[in-house]
């Protein structure tokens, strides 16, 4: 193992301004990434961000136009063919569409990886009944993929995936074509098999579920750019983009179903302003709520709720304030932010 | 002669022929094939030059008439077999017209194949000999099989025009002796038994591509 120094060669994946246009649309401008060893690295954007283009250069399936991507402290573009392949050996690859061999058994696709690296038959049977036993699918080794559900395919997937023990593990919408149960199932096997076999993580998603479930840190991809990215916990306490802030919205229990109807955009001439307060330090939230405690806000609490992240409390409180004019309410926000909370406008209320 | 001892000698000519140009068809076609599918441009082996002059070479051979190709490699024949008449000279003609046929039957059959499975393969550092041994031909094999019946049952018909080169069968048989001597009887007896040979054939080659199927 490595040690977990705060080096530049920690880095299992770097990415160095890393450019791919497809004709005049540029799938990928300048990113800079950096995966360290060990950790669940997620990267996450709306369909057409660019993400399964980010995911595919870094075992080199697709090509790019400028910058650098090195893997293991090696430059892929510094490779022929034949290290490339040795290359991709080391780096396992789940899909969303599972990408089984319909024509071979469950254990001849988990042995595939094994036969491609010339493995001796004898050697390859004891590795693949000890990854059928890690996905718990040794009664179905002799099955064909077609007679498996989804989760069962994902699960061989995955088994193929690690049959050549790769320090790297990509996984491209892995759990995408499954449902909510499975879907969770698969995370904690990705979960366990990152504790247990030390493998480094990287997926794609376009799910916020599945980032706060498994991912360490994350990298929110908009257009080809990474507009934002941390540990998953202070992305979710404090999301500094509004495109972050709207794919949080799918994992944060939404406002009481009245409240919801009765908000709009613009302000009324009399109405009360509904703010979200974010903060990750609920110690700190004393700090937040003094100025609100200001009689001429008239502040409520509509809804509260605190969640843990990577053992870290990020706390959410919804207020209705007094609208005061749009100069007043900004004074507001600013007093808020400078207690480094989260603070944002959902909307206006009458009343 | 009796008539059980013509149907018997027509009907090896027409299963030797049939059987040798059809297995040579088979060994040459599915390599071509697979070359017109892993040379395109987002083949696994992108070649464009190659490509397009087989792509070329396969349309004008497949655009010219059985009957014609029969005549026209007369010369080639002898040069292969030593001799122009005979079943074995027919099987030439006849391989040469089914190898293309083939060749664009079992492209179909490969271009079929999920992109995401070579995908997976290219992601498992796969060669690209590995991808075409593991991937591409397995999932393709039942389509690579309906397509060989197809072809066989192609040169059935085929084989009985050879009879014009004097490769005797049963399309021969039934020039011959059925039309030539306005012997109803055999003609007749002619279809029947080309009618079972060809239904057979479509059996034994479905259950088989069948059989494979694992999808």
């Amino acid at each position: 193992m490595i040690d977990a120094a705060p080096n530049p060669s920690a880095a299992i994946v770097r990415l160095q301004s890393v450019s791919r246009t497809f004709g005049a649309v540029a799938a990928l401008d300048r990113v800079d990434l950096e995966v360290e060893r060990g950790e669940i690295f997620g990267i996450i954007g709306r369909s057409g961000a660019g993400k399964s283009t980010l995911i595919r250069t870094i075992n080199a399936l697709e090509r790019i136009d400028a910058g650098r991507v090195i893997v293991d402290g090696r430059d892929l573009k510094s490779l022929d063919e034949a290290a490339l392949n040795g290359m991709r050996r080391n780096i396992g690859m789940i899909f969303q569409h599972f990408n089984l061999l319909s024509m071979k058994t469950v254990f001849e696709n988990v042995e595939l990886p094994l036969k491609l690296a010339g493995e001796p038959r004898a050697a390859r049977a004891a590795a693949v009944w000890r990854l059928l036993d890690l996905v718990g699918l040794r009664d179905k080794a002799a099955i064909y993929p077609a007679k498996l559900s989804g989760g069962q395919k994902q699960r061989v997937g995955i088994a193929r995936a690690l049959a050549s023990q790769p320090a790297l593990l990509l996984s491209d919408e892995a759990t995408s074509a499954l449902d909510p149960e499975t879907t969770l199932s698969i995370l904690r096997l990705l979960k366990d098999l990152q504790g247990t076999l030390g493998v480094t993580i990287v997926l794609i998603t376009h799910e916020m579920s599945v980032i706060r479930e498994i991912c360490d840190r994350v990298a929110v991809l908009d257009h080809g750019r990474i507009v934002e990215q941390g540990p998953v916990w202070e992305v979710f306490a404090r999301p500094r983009t509004e495109l972050t802030r709207r794919l949080l919205r799918t994992v944060r229990p939404p406002l009481p179903e009245p409240l919801q109807r009765s908000l709009r955009p613009d302000p009324p001439a009399a109405g009360r302003t509904l703010l979200r307060v974010g903060s990750s330090s609920l110690d700190q939230y004393s700090a937040v709520l003094a100025p609100l405690a200001d009689p001429r806000w008239q502040a409520q609490i509509v809804h509260a709720e605190v969640d843990r992240i990577q053992a870290h409390s990020i706390g959410t409180v919804t207020f209705s304030v007094r609208y005061r004019g749009a100069d007043a309410q900004s004074a507001l926000l600013t007093v808020l932010q400078g207690h480094r909370a989260e603070v944002e406008v959902l909307g206006y209320v009458d009343g | 002669m009796d008539d059980l001892e013509l149907f018997a000698a027509a009907l090896g000519e027409t299963a030797a022929m049939v059987g040798v140009s059809g297995l040579l068809s088979l060994s040459f076609g599915l390599p071509l094939g697979l070359l017109l599918v892993i040379t395109e441009t987002k083949g696994i082996w992108p070649l464009a030059a190659v490509n397009r002059v087989l792509a070329a070479l396969i349309n004008a051979f497949r655009s010219i008439p059985f009957i014609i190709l029969l005549v026209a490699l007369i010369p080639l024949t002898r040069l292969i077999v030593g001799t122009t008449i005979g079943t074995t000279a027919a099987i030439v003609p006849l391989t040469i017209a089914a190898t293309p046929y083939y060749a664009r039957i079992a492209e179909m059959s490969l271009r079929e194949v999920d992109p995401g499975l070579i995908e997976a393969l290219r992601a498992l550092g796969a060669s690209r000999w590995q991808i075409v041994r593991e991937a591409l031909v397995p999932e393709a094999l039942p389509g690579l099989v309906s397509g060989f019946t197809v072809t066989l049952v192609t040169l059935i018909g085929a084989s009985a025009m050879a009879g014009a080169v004097g490769a005797g069968g049963l399309g021969d048989l039934a020039i011959r002796y059925g039309y030539q001597r306005f012997e109803t009887r055999i003609m007749i007896g002619v279809i029947v038994v080309l009618i079972a040979i060809v239904s057979a054939v479509q059996v034994a080659g479905d259950s088989i591509a069948r059989r494979l199927d694992r999808r």
